[in-house]
């Protein structure tokens, strides 16, 4: 059975780059045929850019066309919409939402960017104070979001508002698509500890959308908002990597090239080497037991550990460069992110935001304690009272 | 770099294998049962030897015409990780693992069929004597000599560390001779050998040190009929395999009992599991079980393929050593004072963690073969 899926897959594949070949083809359009072909996320139902395949099929799918030259940069350039928006339109869109935004997301014709966090609401963003209140058949959204990824040229933004403060936190929610072209909407750079802007702050003020925008029910936001972290920590920590792949990289490169072979040093370097290939693979371990349907606690791990391992890792990678570790090429210049040139001290210094962004490691251990061995959680003071009661600071 | 591609899911043989493992365990070899073992002279018993011949364990890896029952490691490595829960005592990893290996490794066909079928049903127990100096796991400057003596060897020498030595009754003895390292045969009541129990760290896995004084031996007791040299290291490598998966069952239980601690134990009115000072460090405990387990499982379903063995053994020595010890370690914090009684099973897990971690190369050692391996 597997094996029929790899050949249908295999066989669409060689027919998207007969028809489309990378070399002649833009990026826009080829990706539009991809997508059509259900090349897009194997994993999603057919007629949507998918072929309803287990997921390992895309590592492969990725694999082929990057061998063939064809570019698979949209997954970078719109990673907040193909690795979160796509599981959430598919899950709880309509047919006309689907229809409408799922092709142009994965062509990067439509860049997307998620408004979740809030000054006040970030590990706890069921206590988010956004309003959107219902205006015929539109709804009026007032309040500021923060450390918004891409949102400079985003054209979509997967909200959640309160649509019910007088509700127990997690029930006055509700899910949108807004415009972010749209009036009423304002988007600031906020420069980071690299001296980018990767994020932004957002302000809304009477910024309307309208109410086939709203993502599943009202009030249903929390549901929907779980189903994109879920999804988000999937894309952050669930892909099959090769071995000596990501932050290790670095320190290898940094240690051959440094011609050093002092033994502490040597082993530092091998501690964090097998570190990181059991990290992978824990996560090869959790993709299959996933596939069969029986995942695990390997698969509760991936995010942790990646960040965990990427802050060590860069770190080490400096300490190796010595004095030069100390430099900063190119400065800080206050632009917006270059992906291209990832110099190891820049590295090391992004690397910080990996226990805070898409979930702090804190919250993380919460979840594996709670969810994964079944240990009690704390004490509460924000249940079972309506959201305008609970404290905040 | 080569990579064997590698399926983790097990096969209803191998949950069939766990199962009538753990069934056996628990019946027979509670940790009632290896606390008494632990404080008796030998620490294990002939009687329950038989029985675990009886099951096919003691000779799970020695091939079908031999006598054993024809698995390969991963088979292996289930068994030993449901020993590793319970710390089992007794001569299994020594004789069933360690010398089993070597004989299939080098033996001729002669010696195999001379030496496995006893050893496959619990006739005879064997044991692999390699180490003489404490950091000396690369067995580099061996001052145990086997020299021509006739037709047959001359052996001189003390080998320590030896793996319930004394209990075997057949020595694998490693040996400095003309040309390399030769594995030498010697029956554990040949004149001239001496077997004297150690004290050790940790009571439910003994340790012996065997004195050789002019033990004469037939030439037919050299392994293969000359130097292993090199290829010792596959051996070793294949050690840390499946010491790992006891590591791994080790671990497990530990994260188990704490886990179980936290969820029942309560102070200031609530369950220590609900702070996250316990709760995180349980959180942290799963993570590091599951790379050691990753390791561990890759490694066992990579040892047929030399080049990857190279790079898969020390991983998974490294991970498992460290994973088990910091579990170990952690579970008696949870548990406070109790977990620092004797009564308590914590320490049990404790000193096996530790000295596992010694027996074959510490975390550090193992990593140097790892950059050797990598050429980093
Ligand atoms: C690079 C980057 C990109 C981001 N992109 C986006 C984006 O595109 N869209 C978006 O919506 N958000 C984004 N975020 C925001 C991110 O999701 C939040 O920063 C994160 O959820 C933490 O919230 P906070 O910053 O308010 O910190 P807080 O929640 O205030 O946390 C502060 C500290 O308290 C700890 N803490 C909080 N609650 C608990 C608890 N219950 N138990 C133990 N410790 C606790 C945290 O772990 C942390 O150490 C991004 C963040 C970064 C760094």
């Amino acid at each position: 059975m597997a094996d029929a899926d790899s050949e249908r897959v295999d066989s669409l594949v060689d027919e998207l780059l007969e028809t489309h070949p990378p070399a002649d083809t833009g990026n826009e359009k080829f990706w539009g045929a991809q997508y059509d072909l259900g090349l897009a996320w194997v994993w999603h139902p057919e007629g949507y850019g998918g072929l309803d395949l287990a997921r390992k099929h895309q590592s492969t799918i990725n694999r082929r066309l990057q061998e063939a030259g064809a570019s698979t940069e949209n997954r970078l350039d719109n990673i907040i919409g193909i690795g979160m928006g796509a599981g959430v339109l598919v899950t709880h869109g309509t047919e006309s939402q689907k229809q409408r935004w799922l092709r142009p997301m994965f062509t990067t014709e439509e860049i997307w960017c998620q408004l979740f966090s809030e000054p006040g609401a970030g590990s706890d963003l069921a206590g988010l104070a956004t309003r959107a209140v219902q205006d015929g058949d539109e709804w009026v959204v007032n309040g500021q979001k923060v450390w918004t990824t891409l949102a400079q040229v985003a054209k979509w933004g997967m909200l959640v508002a309160r649509t019910d403060p007088t509700a127990v936190k997690h029930q006055g929610l509700t899910y949108f698509i807004i415009d972010m072209e749209g009036p009423g909407v304002e988007v600031r750079p906020l420069y980071q500890i690299t001296g980018e802007a990767e994020f932004n702050e957002v302000f809304f003020e009477d910024a309307r959308v309208p109410d086939s925008n709203r993502i599943d029910e009202v009030g249903a936001g929390w549901r929907v908002s779980l189903t994109t972290l879920m999804n988000e920590r999937v894309a952050i920590g669930g892909t099959a990597t090769p071995r000596g792949s990501g932050a290790i990289a670095g320190a290898v490169q940094a240690w051959e090239k440094s011609g050093l072979d002092d033994p502490v040093l040597r082993d530092e370097l091998l501690r964090l080497w097998a570190e990181a290939e059991a990290s992978r693979l824990t996560n090869l371990r959790a993709i299959e037991m996933a596939s069969l349907g029986t995942p695990g606690p390997e698969g509760s791990t991936g995010k942790l550990d990646w960040a965990n391992l990427n802050k060590e890792i860069t770190s080490f990678t400096l300490d190796l460069l010595g004095l030069e570790g100390t430099l900063y090429p190119g400065g800080y210049q206050l632009k917006p992110p270059d992906y291209e040139s990832l110099t190891p001290q820049r590295a090391f210094l992004r690397s910080r935001a990996n226990s805070i962004e898409g979930g702090t490691s804190e919250i993380m251990m919460n979840i594996i304690g709670e969810r994964v061995l079944g240990l009690p959680g704390e004490p509460r003071v924000d249940k079972d009272v309506p959201w305008t009661e609970v404290p905040r600071g | 770099m080569a990579e064997t591609p590698v399926t983790y899911a097990e096969s209803d043989e191998l949950e069939l294998i766990r199962s009538t493992a753990r069934q056996f365990l628990t019946d027979r070899l509670s940790l009632e049962v290896v606390r008494e073992l632990m404080m008796s002279e030998d620490g294990f018993e002939r009687g329950l030897w038989k029985e675990i011949a009886n099951l096919g364990w003691a000779g799970l890896i020695i091939s079908e015409e031999h006598g054993g029952a024809g698995y390969g490691f991963t088979e292996l490595s289930v068994v030993l990780e449901e020993m590793g829960r319970l710390v089992t005592p007794g001569p299994f990893f020594a004789s069933s693992v360690l010398a089993t290996t070597a004989i299939q490794e080098f033996a001729t066909e002669e010696e195999k069929a001379d030496l496995l079928p006893g050893m496959a049903s619990g006739e005879t127990i064997a044991t692999l004597a390699l180490f003489e100096t404490p950091r000396g796991w690369d067995l580099a400057d061996l001052d145990c000599v086997a020299t021509r003596d006739g037709a047959g060897w001359s052996i001189d020498g003390m080998k320590r560390h030896v793996l319930d030595g004394h209990l075997a009754d057949k020595i694998v003895v490693a040996a400095a001779m003309d040309g390399g390292v030769g594995l030498f045969v010697v029956d554990s009541d040949a004149t001239g050998v001496t077997v004297d129990q150690s004290e050790v760290l940790d009571p439910t896995r003994r340790q012996a040190e065997v004195g050789l004084d002019s033990v004469r031996v037939e030439d037919a007791a050299l392994l293969g009929g000359g130097a292993v040299d090199g290829r010792l290291a596959t051996v070793l490598a294949l050690g840390t395999v499946a010491l790992a998966a006891e590591q791994v069952g080790g671990a497990q239980r530990c994260l188990e009992m704490s886990v179980e601690h936290a969820r029942t134990r309560y102070q200031f009115g609530r369950a220590i599991g609900s702070y996250q000072a316990i709760k995180h460090r349980c959180a942290e405990m799963l993570l590091k079980v599951e790379h050691a387990k990753s390791a561990a499982y890759h490694a066992a379903r990579t040892t047929g393929d030399d080049d990857e063995l190279a790079v898969a053994a020390p991983l998974a020595g490294s991970m498992c050593s460290e994973a088990y010890l910091w579990a170990a370690g952690e579970t008696i914090q949870i548990h406070g004072g109790i977990g620092f009684t004797w009564e308590h099973d914590a320490h049990l897990y404790l000193k096996r963690a530790k000295s596992s971690a010694l027996l074959l190369g510490d975390p550090r050692y193992q990593r140097s073969l790892l950059g050797d391996a990598l050429g980093l």
